[in-house]
């Protein structure tokens, strides 16, 4: 009995790459199947077109949803209005997140540190549904929260539309942008401030020179968050974005009417993303994930 | 003669309640190389940080080279930092990290390059201008933060602990290479270590700490030979102490007193001590083998315990490790002992 044990056994430790390929190939087959399988899936359907009097699937190969798609200026216009709002996100995003986790991680005492983070973390346990919906009831026009407070400057709100988008969006991806970019600043030891100063530099060159671009990669880390979460955004458009549409929300009017055709818009959101991140690839941002 | 580079009076800096430098005063000479020793928390790199810049001392001056520069920012004096932790700057190359303080200063390009270029191969770094310090071995980036500094040819050259997380064939080999580097560009240095073997190598000086204050500044050998407090001759060297029972006994004066461990020689039995000499009996309790030379510990008679160091130059060394629980003489020159405090529990 024994000796049959130690053998099976010693059959593992002799191969190790088996013993590996048995680990992983249920979720690997999983990624491959379920997950590449349904994007290549998406793929191609958006070259089929539905037959306008049967409104059946046809599955022959054609441009027309793309050609469609840039040359109707509805579509097109969609396509720059949901970047402008994804890049603004994410900028207002960097803006907010930079001092916050540069005063998390360098300035506030280490317990405070634990009771920031968990302020940070803890909007993210709500749902998304109540906080747009939070967001929808603050934005409103003359009654809202955000309406009445800028009332004695004599400024309406910004109301449901283009603004009221990015202010929701930068507060539901906020905490994504926050998290790299303070792990980053916690990492950066004391010593290479110390460094910079005692080599003759002030405190901005050191922060232009020194901390900027140690930090760098994991501004780039969250705002693939931030961008990719917000291209691919269609209820806080529904929510709090008036008659205005994002790609997400043409992706659902259309699907069931007319499947290729959405296949075709929500590819562009993924080839945007897959060119970001080829963009983003030299700056060190994805080991930085 | 030549010229005071740093005067330090009365600085003193708490952290909180604690007390981590008091009262401190310190002349370094041009082209000195003072070790600042002592064990961790004695203050010893506070006082190096003060001198940076990094931390503000609460009372207290500092003058580099006759100007007060105790309310001066860091990147304001012509002080450079080797960092324990070296500090590297690892989004830049090699050539990049050492470039950095001329840049900042604005040196043209091509002498920039020049000088750094240099400097890397004063230190031995020729040909690893494009690595990343990542790319690098702990003593390739000890070599690179020494070229950073000392690129910038500041007046003084401060270097907190740089050898501590080398090995030590590695930290034997940086300690000759500093000493070489301080003698041909003849900058004053101020080097922080808890090593006493590091400090009696590379100084001219030592100041030893203990608990924010000077316990003892002197060379070397005065340091070594004449141990001014039981703090001293403990921490440098091995504490070889004679308690007051023990010294009334054996030299009939009272205080504690030291002997180093290498002065002493051992003789079987009861010998009679030649008249310059001091003698005191005691049981060998344990003896170990340490390569080079042989180390015995010898419960004395009188009360307390000597430590006992022979050469291992004869053949002797089985011989020597059999003599465990002998009855021994240990014998020593009356030169070689010293009073470290007239009473047991003095400083």
């Amino acid at each position: 009995m024994t000796t049959t044990t130690a053998t099976h056994r010693g059959f593992w430790y002799r191969h190790p790459k088996l013993q590996l390929a048995g680990l992983l190939s249920a979720p690997m087959a999983w990624l491959v199947v379920v997950y590449l399988g349904s994007l290549l899936a998406l793929f191609l359907t958006a070259f089929w077109q539905v037959n306008d009097f049967t409104s059946q699937v046809e599955r022959t190969f054609t441009f027309r949803n793309f050609q469609e798609v840039f040359t109707n200026p509805a579509y097109y216009g969609t396509v720059f209005r949901t970047v402008s709002i994804a890049l603004l996100t994410t900028l207002i995003c960097i803006v907010i997140a930079v001092p916050l986790a540069f005063f998390m991680a360098r300035v506030v005492r280490p317990r405070y540190q634990a009771v920031m983070i968990a302020m940070i973390l803890t909007p993210l346990w709500a749902s998304y549904l109540v906080k747009v919906y939070a967001w929808r009831a603050m934005l409103q026009p003359e009654s809202g929260v955000i309406a009445w407070f800028l009332q004695p400057f004599g400024i309406g709100g910004p109301g449901y539309g283009f603004i009221g988008i990015v202010i929701t969006l930068s507060y539901l991806w906020l905490p994504y942008m926050v998290l790299p970019i303070y792990t980053a600043f916690s990492r950066l030891p004391n010593s290479m401030l110390d460094a910079s100063a005692d080599l003759g530099a002030r405190n901005g060159r050191t922060f232009r020179s020194v901390v900027f671009p140690i930090v760098f990669p994991s501004i780039v880390a969250g705002s693939i968050f931030t961008f990719s979460l917000s291209l691919g955004d269609y209820i806080t458009a529904q929510i709090v974005g008036g008659k205005l549409l994002m790609l997400g929300n043409v992706v659902q009017q259309t699907y069931v009417t007319n499947l290729p055709f959405a296949a075709a818009v929500s590819m562009i959101p993924v080839v945007i993303v897959l060119a970001y991140l080829f963009a983003v690839r030299r700056s060190g941002a994805l080991d930085n994930l | 003669m030549t010229s005071v580079a740093i005067r330090i009076r009365g600085l003193r800096r708490t952290f909180g309640d604690v007390v981590a430098v008091d009262d401190v005063d310190i002349d370094v000479m041009d082209g000195e190389f003072l070790t600042l020793l002592g064990p961790s928390g004695s203050g010893k790199t506070t006082v190096l940080r003060m001198i940076a810049g990094f931390e503000r001392p609460d009372a207290g001056t500092i003058e580099l080279a006759g100007v007060d520069v105790t309310e001066m920012p860091p990147y304001a004096r012509d002080v450079n930092t080797v960092f324990q932790d070296y500090a590297l700057f690892p989004h830049m190359t090699v050539i990049q990290n050492v470039e950095y303080g001329l840049m900042v200063k604005k040196v043209p390009k091509a002498e920039r390059q020049q000088r750094a270029l240099a400097a890397l191969e004063s230190v031995r770094l020729a040909g690893y201008e494009r690595r990343r310090p990542s790319q690098l071995s702990g003593g390739q980036r000890q070599r690179v933060a020494l070229a950073r500094a000392l690129v910038n040819r500041p007046q003084v050259l401060l270097l907190d602990e740089p050898l501590g997380a080398l090995d030590l064939k590695l930290r034997e080999q940086m300690q000759v290479e500093l000493k070489e580097i301080q003698r041909e560009v003849g900058i004053t240095f101020v080097f922080v270590t808890h090593d006493q073997d590091e400090a009696l190598t590379m100084s001219d000086r030592i100041a030893v700490f203990n608990e924010g204050r000077i316990a003892q500044i002197g060379t070397p050998m005065e340091i070594y030979e004449h141990p001014g407090s039981p703090f001293v001759a403990g921490f440098v060297g091995t504490s070889n102490l004679l308690t007051e029972e023990a010294a009334r006994a054996v030299l009939g004066r009272g205080g504690v007193w030291s002997v180093r461990p290498e002065k002493i020689q051992v003789a079987r039995g009861t010998v009679e001590p030649a008249p310059h000499q001091h003698a005191v009996q005691g049981r060998i309790r344990e003896v170990v083998y340490v390569g080079m030379s042989t180390r015995f510990l010898v419960d004395l008679t009188v009360g307390g315990q000597l430590m006992v160091v022979e050469q291992n130059s004869d053949a002797g060394a089985t011989e020597r490790h059999a003599m465990r629980g002998q009855d021994v003489t240990l014998l020593w020159d009356s030169d070689h002992e010293y009073q470290v405090s007239s009473s047991s529990d003095g400083r």
